[in-house]
């Protein structure tokens, strides 16, 4: 029990830490044109700084890793909060292993606030440690779902790079398809984080909406009642079939399709519309405050780098990634399925899915070491093959039930 | 001339691009970069790129494209993921019997898009004719695409390139030119790059007046590893299809009972199941569960037996036990190739209906008890002396014919119904009494015999899940071959350098596979270390 009190406070810590060192990472990218300041040195100086402060924070996290592990008997990878947890550590972990073989400082001021949003985002589900239910008692666990998590992490370093090699040579002096589709992904990115935003908030705020569905479940003592949809946000879209029990802050506008019928395939609804609005609202805020476009916005601190060099980190990252993916992702999953099920392959959808960025990333490497697709095409890729995983990682559990679903918002 | 010829005199095979001997590049005069042959595979000649004529050349050229292989991969990507929009057919979440089930399943659950999904046959993708075939089309793609490259790249790589045509040099990314100092002992400066190289880890090949260094050559066979890995994988897929590689069966077991694993010699019997749940001291911190419980196990305690006279037809069975123990998930019953999972569970079933046989007439005196085992009624007990019950009509399922006739759904005792016999021998009196969703029925009002309800027997029946997959030992071999391949290919790279003197020049070059960074910094180190006279240029490929 004080084990995973003390998990708690070390994972706020690490995720403190981890705020900071992006912040200074953003310092020492757009402070080296302050005035006064030898651009160079600044950019070392507060590097450095920003480094050693994910040094600290990775630190702590594995702290937050041992004490969970310890206290709560089981690898911390076993629901989507201690796994988008666990995802973050590896992305980290990632980060600092490249750092070791490139000294590239910058890579940090992508990588860290990436760190952050997935860090925040897993403490949006429910943060209780669970005992496992019997198909989850596995060594397989702890070595199937770590690795490819570690797998993952390293692909998003590769997304990273690949991000950066954009926002570096995506030229903005005039408005193309790839400025807009750039924005495109900024624009998903500022999604993301207002889900995040609107998720803490009103979780705090208690305005709680109670739908009552048209059709019955049994509950835990055996008798029939109404399905209750519980929304923590305020309701754009209401479950189709059903009538409001207790009000919250604003009547819905209109109601699900039928067809999505699913307990809480409407309360996902309204929240994934609440993020594309919280994202676009962020998003306009911020072209209206710098009245240019956010590529062009963030290039000037990116100046600086070779592009070639992330080109290669991009690349690096990937390749290294992808064996480790095949390995935790596919190869132990079909082991541990033939243990647990009988059978390695069952096209479960979260099994499809990893399949599909497998085969996603091998096309990536055809592409780049056989038709020669280096630079931009393959940052694109990389971007888009870190999307797949993000489809893999939280669509697929929340929205598309299968073997793997987990409990989640 | 004959073009395979060569001006350093060797005779090429036809398609070649870069003299096997001295890498002169052929056909063209090209000293630009540009067009300069690619090193991907050493500028040899390959099949798909020389020979175009027979249909045997057209197919194979069509299969050896990389391009085409990658269009495979993303048209199997999309298909995968299309697959997902809507449950597969063996992931429907209710019971669906029948076809007509199914099809009304997507319809009334996804509307109009699902029925299209069903119509479309999207509701079993991964096994439909169309995703098969493009599995095979991917796999002779792999085979052929390996095949195209690896033979002449195994013919090149296994002659070192020692002294090359400067054209060849000049070809590559990495090239330095520089004049030597009169002074300079040409034969000790390619000495002392040896040496350095040596340290770096790499291979020295020496000639007169130039030297090759070579490292991790064995990793420019990764990608032919893994495609090999991949190739035993899909052979173990298709493996399945032999009849005996692969057998899938699903049995009910009650507690006590016996039962046939179908299409092998064992019989199955279930011990006892029972189910574990985790107490509130177990778990490690507080849970708001709301009377909920969590599962901790699902555990049958099964025995194997082997029928001693399964080659016999129609001799009974003489079982034999091989083996005891539990089935857990995650821990399932393993006997040489087959493999019993705990797959499911019905507890608390309905086994037996238990009574006790009561005269009316006495002031309700306990004759004695009456037990109904629903799987297996006992035709005839005796009761006390003189006292039979017999079972004179069983409907495990119960209802009520359209011909007004009594009938059964099912031959699972969810709504049992008997009608029992009752004979007093000793007085020749006898007496009918039904038990329908209890309550009795008595044929007189004022019978002699009663029925006084005590607990049923209440039974767990495990769902079992029997396999044997023969081909899951080569699936793994194919998995860990492919594991090998990636990591040779992606965690060590093909480095060369080449140093070479020509009348008071000093030429390098360098080549990689991946990781021009390190070999940079590698080159670097090396002018530096040599006081080299030259400055290295590294061009971009276009």
């Amino acid at each position: 029990m004080q084990l995973i009190q003390l998990s708690d406070w070390l994972l706020d810590i690490a995720f403190l830490l981890y705020v900071i060192s992006s912040i200074v990472f953003v310092v020492a990218m757009t402070g080296k044109n302050w005035a006064g300041r030898d651009p160079k040195q600044h950019e070392q100086r507060y590097g450095r700084i920003a480094y050693w402060l994910a040094v600290v924070g990775f630190l702590a996290q594995t702290g937050y890793v041992v004490a969970r592990w310890v206290g709560g008997g089981h690898s911390p990878t076993s629901n989507m909060f201690e796994f988008m947890a666990f995802l973050d550590y590896c992305i980290i972990l990632a980060y600092l292993i490249i750092y070791r073989i490139y000294k590239l400082n910058v890579i940090g001021a992508f990588v860290l606030p990436l760190g952050v949003i997935m860090l925040a985002y897993s403490y949006v589900f429910p943060k209780e440690v669970t005992p496992l239910i019997p198909s989850l008692q596995s060594y397989w666990l702890h070595i199937h779902v770590t690795t490819a998590a570690l797998g993952e992490g390293i692909l998003a370093v590769g997304f990273a790079a690949g991000l950066m090699y954009l926002i570096r040579t995506v030229p903005q002096h005039v408005s193309a398809r790839s400025t807009k589709w750039l924005e495109f992904v900024l624009a998903v990115v500022l999604m993301l984080v207002g889900f995040i935003l609107m998720e803490s908030t009103f979780a705090r705020m208690d305005h709680k909406t109670i739908f009552e569905m048209n059709k019955e479940q049994m509950n835990p003592v055996g008798t029939m009642e109404k399905v209750r949809v519980e929304y923590t946000m305020p309701a754009i879209v209401a479950p189709a079939d059903s009538k409001i029990v207790q009000a919250g802050p604003m009547n819905p506008w209109f109601a699900a399709p039928s067809w999505m019928e699913g307990k809480d395939a409407a309360r996902k609804l309204n929240t994934m519309l609440w993020s594309v609005i919280t994202g676009v609202i962020l998003y306009g805020g911020l072209r209206l405050i710098f009245r240019k476009r956010l590529g062009a916005l963030i290039q000037p601190s990116v100046e600086g780098i070779e592009p070639d060099l992330l080109d290669e980190i991009s690349y690096r990252a990937i390749s290294i990634g992808y064996p480790v993916f095949t390995l935790g992702a596919l190869i132990f999953a079909m082991i541990w399925a033939q243990e647990a099920w009988g059978r390695f392959w069952g096209w479960d959808p979260k099994e499809v899915w990893a399949l599909i960025v497998w085969l996603f990333y091998s096309a990536y490497l055809h592409l780049r070491l056989s038709r020669g697709w280096i630079g931009a095409k393959s940052a694109w890729m990389s971007v888009i093959g870190f999307v797949i995983i993000l489809i893999t990682l939280v669509v697929v559990n929340l929205v598309i039930a299968g073997l793997h679903s987990y409990a989640g918002v | 001339m004959d073009q395979r010829k060569c001006e350093c005199g060797h005779t090429n095979p036809v398609g070649t691009l870069l003299c096997e001997s001295c890498g002169k590049p052929l056909n063209v005069e090209v000293y630009e970069q540009t067009a300069f042959p690619d090193m991907r595979y050493e500028g040899m000649a390959r099949r798909s790129q020389t020979y175009t004529k027979k249909w045997i050349d057209r197919i194979w050229n069509y299969f050896s494209s990389v391009k085409i292989a990658i269009g495979i991969i993303i048209v199997i990507l999309v298909a995968s993921a299309v697959g997902t929009i809507f449950p597969q057919q063996q992931y429907i979440p209710v019971p669906v019997p029948t076809e007509a089930d199914v099809a009304r399943f997507y319809t009334d659950t996804y509307g109009v898009l699902g029925t299209v999904y069903y119509g479309l046959g999207f509701h079993n993708l991964y096994s439909s004719w169309w995703f098969v075939t493009l599995l095979v089309l991917l796999g002779t793609s792999l085979v052929i695409c390996s095949l195209d490259r690896v033979i002449p790249l195994y013919k090149a790589l296994s002659k070192p390139r020692l002294n090359q045509h400067k054209s060849f040099l000049k070809g590559q990314k990495l090239f330095a030119e520089g004049e030597l100092a009169p002074d300079v002992d040409q034969a000790e400066l390619l000495d002392s790059s040896a040496l350095a190289l040596k340290k770096k880890g790499y291979r020295i090949f020496r000639a007169e007046r130039a030297i090759m260094a070579e490292k991790g050559r064995f990793s420019r066979w990764g990608p032919y590893v893994n495609h090999i890995g991949l190739i035993l994988f899909l052979i173990g897929v298709l493996m399945r299809n032999i009849p005996g590689f692969y057998m899938d069966e699903f049995v009910w077991v009650r507690e006590g009972q016996t039962v046939a694993i179908p299409d092998t010699p064992y019989y199955i019997k279930s011990e006892n199941y029972h189910t574990e749940y985790w107490s509130e001291e177990e778990m490690p911190a507080k849970l708001e569960l709301n009377g909920g419980v969590i599962p901790k196990s699902f555990q049958t305690d099964a025995i194997l037996y082997v029928n001693k006279n399964a080659e016999v037809p129609g001799k009974k069975p003489d079982l034999i036990e091989v083996q005891k123990g539990p089935i857990i998930v995650n821990h399932p019953m393993m006997e040489g190739d087959l493999a019993i999972y705990q797959s499911g569970v019905q507890e608390m079933q309905l086994g037996a209906l238990n009574f006790v046989l009561v005269d009316v007439k006495q002031g309700n005196k306990e004759l004695g008890p009456i037990k109904i085992d629903l799987y297996n009624p006992a035709a005839e007990q005796e009761i006390a002396a003189g006292i039979k019950v017999r079972v004179l009509d069983y409907f495990p399922d119960f209802v009520m014919g359209k011909d007004g006739k009594p009938a059964t759904q099912t031959n699972l005792p969810k709504n049992p119904m008997v009608a029992l016999e009752i004979v007093d021998e000793s007085t020749n009196q006898n007496e009918k009494l039904v038990y329908l969703q209890g309550s009795v029925l008595t044929q007189k009002s004022d019978g002699r015999f009663g029925l006084v309800f005590k607990k049923p027997d209440l039974i767990d029946i495990s769902g079992l899940n029997v396999r044997i997959d023969k081909a899951v030992p080569l699936i793994y071999f194919g998995a860990f071959i492919f594991m090998i391949g990636v990591v040779m290919g992606f965690f060590w790279q093909h480095r060369r350098v080449w140093v070479q003197t020509q009348e008071g020049t000093v030429l390098l070059a360098a080549h990689t596979n991946k990781n021009w960074f390190g070999l940079r910094r590698e080159v670097d180190g090396l002018v530096e270390q040599l006081k080299l006279p030259v400055t290295v240029e590294e061009k971009t490929k276009a």
